[in-house]
């Protein structure tokens, strides 16, 4: 079953920095293909309960049944048969870094991780490398408040109860075909569930990593903020540049009881051959505050629209998102929040740039049900083309059933403007570093939103876009 | 006499197909304020923007010498840091960029190093000061929902900051309540120096209550039909541009 990762990667790109990949042999790595042989193969690897192994099984039939997508982008390309489903580097998840296999050690010293969470930036951090969640920690007084955060798979062994109640409850396994599929094949994730009354002060953080070529990616994330409680949690993913294409496909299910809030922070710089079709959704209850800040860098194609049920009246809920394309990639990112309740309120803030030739979109749904009176609600998406043959849509759709609501929209879709890029080079900016400058302002309502270390990063990675694309 | 610090030398400009600037000629020498007046359409704001080189205006003829070189082919931010600088009419908004980054970077260009964070400050603090300019002012984006007053002023704080060897001044005065005059006047003042030049372009007179010129020039059509001292100036303000209208024509038609 096991076999070596042998295929070199391609060179790496100039400006893709995290493309290097480990050269070691998988611990278990399942041959290409999806069947209900494999379904069962994961299952009996996770020794899970039955009803996790029915569950898979029912999504694989959704999965099969339902046809592919056709609005978005491109999807044609994906080969179903040429993808690894799971891949196992080491067969422990280590609380203790020190035990990490050194050559993943390696992999997340590169990239940075447990260097933030020595400095105490960070309450908790949870790194996953292929299939599996290699490493989880968290800060010792948040574990005695009761605060969980764990792998996905480690939350099922030792919280059967817990995973079981909120499964699936946010996103049904047929909601949509890569819905279905995560469902069916999924590994690792985190698992947070965070007590009533509990402040998580400082950002728990996870990070993902593909590092076997033709690889799948299925992570599904659970988190629970009980009442009152609130927790930031930052989730960020690279990959190796290899010739052929990986699939990452994430479900993210978050609930939001009663006055509890959640920030959810993505920040993924996917190297230009991965898939990244995620589905995540909050249902946010009685004056809960649910916040997705989504910041999407890389990959080939990315299909992501966070959501927020608002179920009671109160809630509020929020999307921030940047979309960065470049050349060969197309970013079709956006929103969806839902009014179920009278008097609940919400903001979308989006900002696409591209470049380069490449194309982003803002794509979002707003509705509001009938009887969900008094909601407000206030939409903005702003899109940034740096040159001619880049692209850049937006398609902003509103469903308003119910008339008592306060409802504002703004799109613009504007290219760097001769004036401004005069204005800064009349007073000696070159017109590289012009751009630059106009595009760190066209951002900066979402990168200031985001905490510190993270709006460095975000704009260290624009920029650094930036340079391949204007030079 | 010192040598010329700028000089425009029948210079020809064109925006689109239609030609605006008709062979003006100019010589500044270190220490002098030039005013340059002329009514609408004349082309101020084409002259203004043409020597600092916005892509729009095509120079068709003629040179233009900072320090005895020509900077016609070199694009805006290299004459700004060779010392040229334009005070907008109309400066640009720049959302999300704050004006203190901003400030930054621009005297880093100009000085071609990166000016140390103390020092900025200082200066800094020093020229907001004169300008009567609140210190929260550069935590506000660039222009960005500025006044008409508070825009100019911003002009000028960039003025004093970047210390250019030329300074052209499009329409400075426009918009500008007596007070707001009065302080931004106050800061070409205390920019001047021996060292440097001023071009003054404006419609009206009033400004120049406040900036002494030594020259005042009269723009028509896209040429200069008279030129003569500060009584210029105030020639124009008792009898209007009308009586040099005339003379447009002629020197159109003789050139």
């Amino acid at each position: 079953m096991t076999t070596p990762a042998t295929n070199p990667p391609v060179s790496p790109s100039a400006d893709y920095e995290y493309g290097f990949h480990d050269d070691v042999e998988a611990l278990v790595k399942l041959p290409k293909g999806l069947s209900r042989e494999v379904v069962n193969t994961i299952s009996d690897i996770k020794d899970e309960p039955s009803w996790m192994r029915k569950l898979r099984l029912k999504a694989l039939d959704h999965f099969n049944a339902r046809p592919m997508p056709e609005w978005g982008g491109d999807l044609s390309d994906i080969d179903f048969d040429d993808i690894h489903y799971y891949v196992r580097a080491t067969d422990r998840d280590e609380s203790s870094w020190e035990d990490v296999p050194d050559y993943i050690k390696d992999t997340y010293d590169k990239l940075g991780i447990p260097e933030a969470e020595k400095q105490g930036l960070l309450a908790g951090v949870g790194a996953q490398y292929d299939s599996e969640v290699v490493y989880h920690n968290i800060r010792e007084d948040l574990e005695e408040k009761g605060v969980l955060f764990l792998g996905t798979d480690q939350a099922l062994r030792e919280y059967p109860d817990l995973v079981q109640e909120y499964f699936t409850t946010v996103i049904p396994p047929n909601d949509n075909k890569f819905a279905a599929l995560n469902t069916a094949v999924w590994s690792g994730g985190s698992f947070i569930y965070v007590p009533p009354g509990v402040t998580v002060d400082i950002p728990l953080q996870a990070y993902f990593r593909i590092n076997s070529e033709d690889m799948g990616q299925f992570e599904r994330t659970l988190i629970i903020a009980d009442e009152g409680a609130q927790v930031h949690y930052v989730e960020g993913c690279t990959a190796p540049i290899y010739s052929s294409d990986s699939l990452h496909s994430a479900v993210v299910e978050i609930v939001c009881k009663p006055g509890s809030n959640v920030r959810y922070t993505t920040i993924q710089n996917w190297s230009n051959n991965v898939y990244n079709l995620v589905t995540k959704r909050a249902t946010a209850y009685q004056d809960a505050v649910m916040t997705w800040v989504d910041g999407n860098l890389g990959s080939k194609l990315t299909m992501k629209y966070p959501a927020v049920y608002l179920m009671e009246p109160g809630a509020h809920g929020e999307v921030l998102s940047i979309a960065s394309a470049g050349q060969g990639q197309q970013l079709d990112a956006g929103a969806k929040i839902v009014h179920a309740a009278p008097n609940t309120t919400s903001v979308i803030t989006s900002k696409s740039l591209s470049m380069d030739g490449g194309r982003s979109s803002y794509r979002g749904l707003l509705k509001v049900y009938d009887g969900a009176d008094g909601c407000r609600s206030n939409v903005r998406c702003d899109a940034l083309m740096l040159d001619e043959h880049s692209r850049s849509d937006t398609y902003p759709v509103m469903e308003i059933d119910e008339k008592r609501v306060d409802i504002g929209h703004e799109a613009t879709v504007s290219k760097v403007g001769d004036e401004q890029l005069f204005y800064l080079m009349a007073r000696g900016l070159s017109e590289a570093e012009a751009t630059k400058m106009i595009v760190n302002g066209f951002v900066e309502p979402i990168i200031k939103s985001l905490p510190l270390e993270y709006a460095v990063e975000m704009n260290r990675l624009i920029e650094l876009q930036m340079d391949g694309a204007i030079g | 006499m010192p040598p010329p610090l700028f000089e425009i030398d029948t210079l020809q400009v064109a925006v689109e197909d239609k030609q605006i600037v008709n062979g003006l000629s100019l010589t500044l020498r270190p220490g002098e304020v030039h005013a340059i007046m002329g009514p609408n359409g004349s082309g101020k704001s084409t002259l203004a923007n043409s020597l600092m080189g916005h892509p729009r205006y095509r120079i068709t003829g003629g040179d233009i010498l900072l320090q005895g070189e020509s900077v016609v082919d070199m694009p805006p931010d290299e004459r700004a840091r060779a010392g040229l600088f334009l005070a907008f009419q109309y400066p640009t908004d720049i959302p999300g960029v704050s004006m203190i980054n901003f400030l930054r970077r621009a005297m880093s260009a100009r000085r071609g190093e990166e000016i140390p964070v103390r020092e900025f400050r200082q200066v800094l603090n020093e020229v907001l000061g004169r300008l009567q300019m609140d210190e929260q002012f550069v935590r506000r984006y660039v222009n960005d929902g500025f006044s008409g007053g508070e825009k100019k002023r911003a002009e000028i704080l960039q003025l004093g900051l970047l210390q250019p060897l030329v300074a052209v001044m499009d329409e400075t005065d426009s918009g500008l309540d007596i007070d707001a005059l009065r302080i931004v006047s106050e800061g070409i003042n205390t920019f001047h120096s021996d060292e440097n030049a001023i071009l003054l372009i404006t419609h009206y007179q009033r400004i120049l209550r406040y900036v002494q010129p030594d020259h005042v020039h009269v723009l028509i059509d896209g040429q200069i039909v008279e030129s003569g001292d500060a009584s210029l100036a105030e020639r124009l303000e008792r009898d209007g541009y009308e009586p040099f209208m005339e003379r447009t024509k002629e020197g159109v038609l003789s050139s």
